[in-house]
């Protein structure tokens, strides 16, 4: 059957037949990992390279400069420049701190971010993994992540990253309440925590339109938590410079501390492919209810074209939050959380159900 | 010393040290900082890293000497300390300057507390986390900095006053430039309180910390803005008019919060007012000379005499002890920052670690100036 | 308040001190005991409020070493100076006056940093600016063959 770009399917297919032809089906299903499990490492290398290069670009911007210009045409191999130097950089092991945990909390937060996008659903056919409880995967995964933080403050044996460590874990495991209670809106009006049917169910038009009120307000909790997730922006006391020199990060150097900066521009990958995924449609093209001509004219563009747009939008207004904003202090982030956030969700939860019952939506 | 920082720990406490370099500390400065969780109970500063004798470099330097180098103890505020050191030598030798000189000083002082202001903002923008302040503030002061290379011909170190006069006589762009200058800053102000004084974020950062009374102020010695923001009218400007601050209309701006954000926005409205002071001078300056002629070598009377300017920072003040000599017997220099340094401790007990840096940037501290 | 009216009550409260009027303010010199008590004095009694401790000065003379204060009131806007020497050498020592106006805190280092003059029951005299084992830089005696050149 001809590949085609709307469905990813014919492709997946394709290599299928064409790998059972010739092997056993414990041959092909070893094959098939391996050629996932390599896609993954290389969309994680390649997109992590392009957000770190995309964030000093838009940061330079918004600061009237123009950002990195000379490596390669537009800076575009600066941050290609910057990993071979990391990697050629010394590992410095303090010397009493625990080796075991030191060397462990690094690979914990990557790990971690690798198992997240297994599940993003990227195209049509291009989700590699498709739990029937897909959503509380994502949340489950995602927090074991503190782990990793709070390790590598805690056996770095410094004043400094244990402080930062501390910070962080408090405020990463707060928001995580946010972030889950938020998705767990739209579960409802989905009606099933499995990924690809939350984004069939926005063939008729995204989440965000259809459940107008509560869904609005549950996508803004949603990036504020987001952000407040992965260290960021307005929300990054733990590794706030001007404080405490560099947080619970300060005693990594070489490729170690290279994990920690990848694993939090996935982890912002992370929340923006779970912004789009639940609220913006996923890989769906805009569609309103009906409207076959308008439907048929977006199809034309690929979903996959559409995911990545969405993406990039979301991403852009992160990065926007974080050049624009002083910073908050540690008891302001949690007494936003506790205080604000979370009753806004509850109520918002029972908001939702109220309209889904009623079948008050679009 | 070492036993004495030891000794009074209680098991809950630590000690961490925001050491010599440091993003946030404005220069070389050491602060110990006793902490019980995120609280402050102690602050020790430790100074003297850039300590460089200038007090005692002074008493073997002949008084034309002596401009130069108090341009380099608060390098912000260069020309006020320029200022301060020629009047107080021509008070003593009691020579009457001209006018268009007294205009002169006064608009390069007004333009220097502009920049001093600048540099100010966006560095506390930037130590509370707004990174994008630094670049905006920064791209204007270029600005008053490439007009104080025309007239001047330098950027920072001004060496623009000399004793009976100032070094060079106006340029010819100069009142054009500093026009265009200040119809441009007008409009870009408001923006400066669009980003940061509007944002919520940077409110909660600020109102209500590092609360500290008109009489602690008072007790403390923290002058200029600083004092001015918690109610203390101390502007020197106001009370002892020097140059050609007699010959204008300002206001002193005083608020009464006694919070960071007011002394915050006791700055932002100086700028206002350094402004409509240039705009009231610019165009009227009087012709005549620009130096009086003085002797080759000055000998000052037997004596002391004392000078305060109002410099960006506070009351900066200097006090030369002649014996009639060439050289100066004793010079001291009474610095803005060293007083407000010392009130730090006393502003920041019971804080957060967050609000001490909060606390430190709103006082402006520039530690060449409080280490001399 | 005019520098006679002052004259006449800095005698009343202190007879010992020796009131001249110098080209700008009005000086007075107590003697080194009488310090302490002069200045809370001077700051607490109500038509003089000398509450403002504007500089705080130490200074090398060949007989006697003098710490300066320069002394404002912030409700009458009158300055004066107040004087203290002490003559001896060795271990010069005066009163803190860092219990009336916080401010003499970090300055009475400073003087004692750089010239070696003592103040008695200060709450923390440690150097200043200059670290255990240097000498007193302001002094005129000071000799430091590789930093200083004698001309």
């Amino acid at each position: 059957m001809a590949l085609s770009i709307y469905d990813f399917t014919t492709l997946t297919d394709a290599i299928h037949e064409s790998l059972s032809r010739s092997m056993s089906p414990l041959a092909v299903q070893a094959i098939e990992w391996t050629i996932i499990g390599i896609a993954i490492l290389l969309f994680v290398a390649l997109f992590g390279l392009f957000l770190v290069y995309a964030e000093r670009k838009v940061c330079a911007f918004f600061q009237q400069r123009l950002g990195p210009m000379r490596v390669g045409k537009w800076g575009l191999l600066q941050t290609i420049a910057d990993f071979i130097k990391l990697l050629m950089k010394e590992l410095i092991l303090p010397k009493q701190a625990d080796k075991f945990l030191y060397n462990l909390a690094p690979f914990i937060v990557i790990i971690v971010s690798f198992l997240a996008i297994s599940v993003v659903p990227f195209a049509k056919g291009l989700q590699a993994l498709d739990f029937d409880i897909g959503i509380f995967f994502v949340t489950s995964v995602t927090s074991v992540g503190v782990i990793g933080v709070l390790l590598a403050g805690w056996s770095s044996n410094n004043k400094y990253s244990l402080i930062g460590a501390m910070r962080s874990g408090a405020q990463i495991v707060s928001y995580e309440l946010s972030v889950g209670l938020s998705m767990l809106t739209m579960v409802i009006l989905a009606g099933s925590l499995q990924i690809s049917e939350i984004v069939n169910a926005q063939s008729t038009g995204w989440f965000i339109f259809r459940g107008h009120i509560p869904a609005v307000i549950a996508f803004f909790i949603f990036v504020i938590a987001g952000t407040a997730e992965t260290n960021r922006g307005p929300f990054d006391l733990a590794e706030a410079e001007s404080e405490l020199t560099a947080g619970f990060h300060t005693e990594y150097s070489g490729i170690k501390f290279a994990f920690f900066f990848l694993a939090e521009y996935i982890n912002l990958f992370i929340v923006s492919a779970m912004a789009v995924t639940v609220f913006l449609g996923g890989w769906m093209p805009l569609h309103f209810g009906h409207f076959e001509g308008f439907n048929h004219i977006m199809d034309f563009i690929p979903p996959i074209v559409w995911f990545f747009g969405k993406i990039f939008l979301v991403i852009f207004l992160i990065m926007w939050f974080k050049w624009t904003f002083p910073r908050l202090r540690i008891d302001q982030i949690l007494a936003l959380e506790w205080k604000f956030l979370l009753p806004i969700n509850l109520f918002n939860i029972v908001l939702m159900t109220i309209i889904v019952i009623n079948g008050w939506h679009f | 010393m070492a036993e004495q920082e030891f000794d009074k720990i209680q098991t809950q406490e630590y000690l961490v040290n925001m050491g010599p370099q440091h993003p946030s500390t404005h220069g070389v400065l050491r602060l110990l900082v006793k902490l019980e969780g995120e609280i402050v109970h102690n602050v020790e500063p430790h100074i003297g890293y850039i300590h460089s004798g200038i007090e005692k470099m002074c008493e073997s330097l002949t008084y034309p000497q002596l401009p130069y180098l108090t341009d380099r103890m608060d390098y912000l505020s260069a020309h006020m300390n320029e200022e301060a050191v020629c009047l107080c030598i021509e008070k003593a030798l009691e020579i009457e300057v001209p006018d268009r000189v007294k205009y002169l000083r006064t608009i390069i002082s007004e333009l220097q507390r502009l920049a001093s202001h600048q540099l100010w903002w966006c560095v506390m923008g930037m130590d509370l986390g707004a990174l994008t302040t630094f670049f905006y503030g920064l791209r204007d002061r270029e600005r008053i900095l490439d007009i104080f290379e025309e007239n001047c011909g330098a950027r920072l170190t001004l060496n623009y006053s000399v004793p009976g006069g100032v070094m060079f006589d106006m340029h010819p762009n100069f009142q054009k430039r500093v026009k265009e200058f200040i119809t441009y800053f007008k409009k870009v102000l408001p923006e400066y309180d669009q980003l940061l004084t509007g944002n919520v974020i940077f409110q909660e950062r600020t109102r209500n910390v590092g609360i500290f009374t008109k009489e602690e102020c008072i007790a403390w010695g923290v002058t200029g803005p600083s004092g001015r923001g918690s109610g203390w009218s101390c502007d020197v400007r106001k009370h002892e008019p020097y140059s050609a601050l007699p010959f204008v209309n300002f206001n002193e701006v005083l608020y009464y919060g006694c919070d960071t954000l007011d002394r915050y926005k006791v700055r932002i409205q100086e700028m206002w007012e350094s402004m409509s002071i240039i705009e009231q001078l610019i165009d009227n300056i009087p012709e005549g000379d620009y130096q009086v002629k003085m002797k080759g070598v000055i000998k000052l009377p037997e004596g002391e005499f004392y000078q305060r300017v109002e410099a960006a920072r506070g009351d900066f003040g200097v006090l030369i002890i002649s014996d009639g000599k060439k050289n100066p017997y004793r010079v001291k220099f009474r610095s803005p920052g060293f007083s407000n340094l010392s009130a730090l401790n006393a502003m920041s007990k019971g804080w957060k670690i967050a609000d001490l840096v909060a606390i430190m940037s709103s006082l402006d501290l520039v530690i060449p100036d409080i280490d001399r | 308040m005019s520098n006679e009216e002052l004259k006449n009550k800095i005698l009343a409260i202190c007879p010992d001190a020796e009131v001249t009027e110098g080209k700008q303010f009005l000086n007075a010199r107590v003697p080194g005991n009488k310090l302490h008590e002069v200045a809370l004095k001077l700051r607490d009694s109500k038509d003089l409020a000398f509450d403002y401790l504007t500089c705080l000065t130490g200074a090398d003379f060949p007989e006697y070493m003098t710490v300066i204060y320069h002394l404002e009131s912030t409700l009458y806007r009158h300055m004066m100076v107040l004087r203290a020497n002490t003559a001896d050498r060795e271990n010069p020592v005066l009163d803190t006056v860092s219990d009336i106006w916080a401010t003499a805190d970090f300055h009475e280092r400073e003087v004692y940093d750089l010239l070696g003059v003592r103040f008695a029951n200060h709450p923390d005299l440690r150097r200043l600016l200059l670290w255990e084992g240097w000498g007193y830089p302001l002094r005129k005696d000071y000799v430091d063959e590789v930093r200083i050149v004698d001309r």
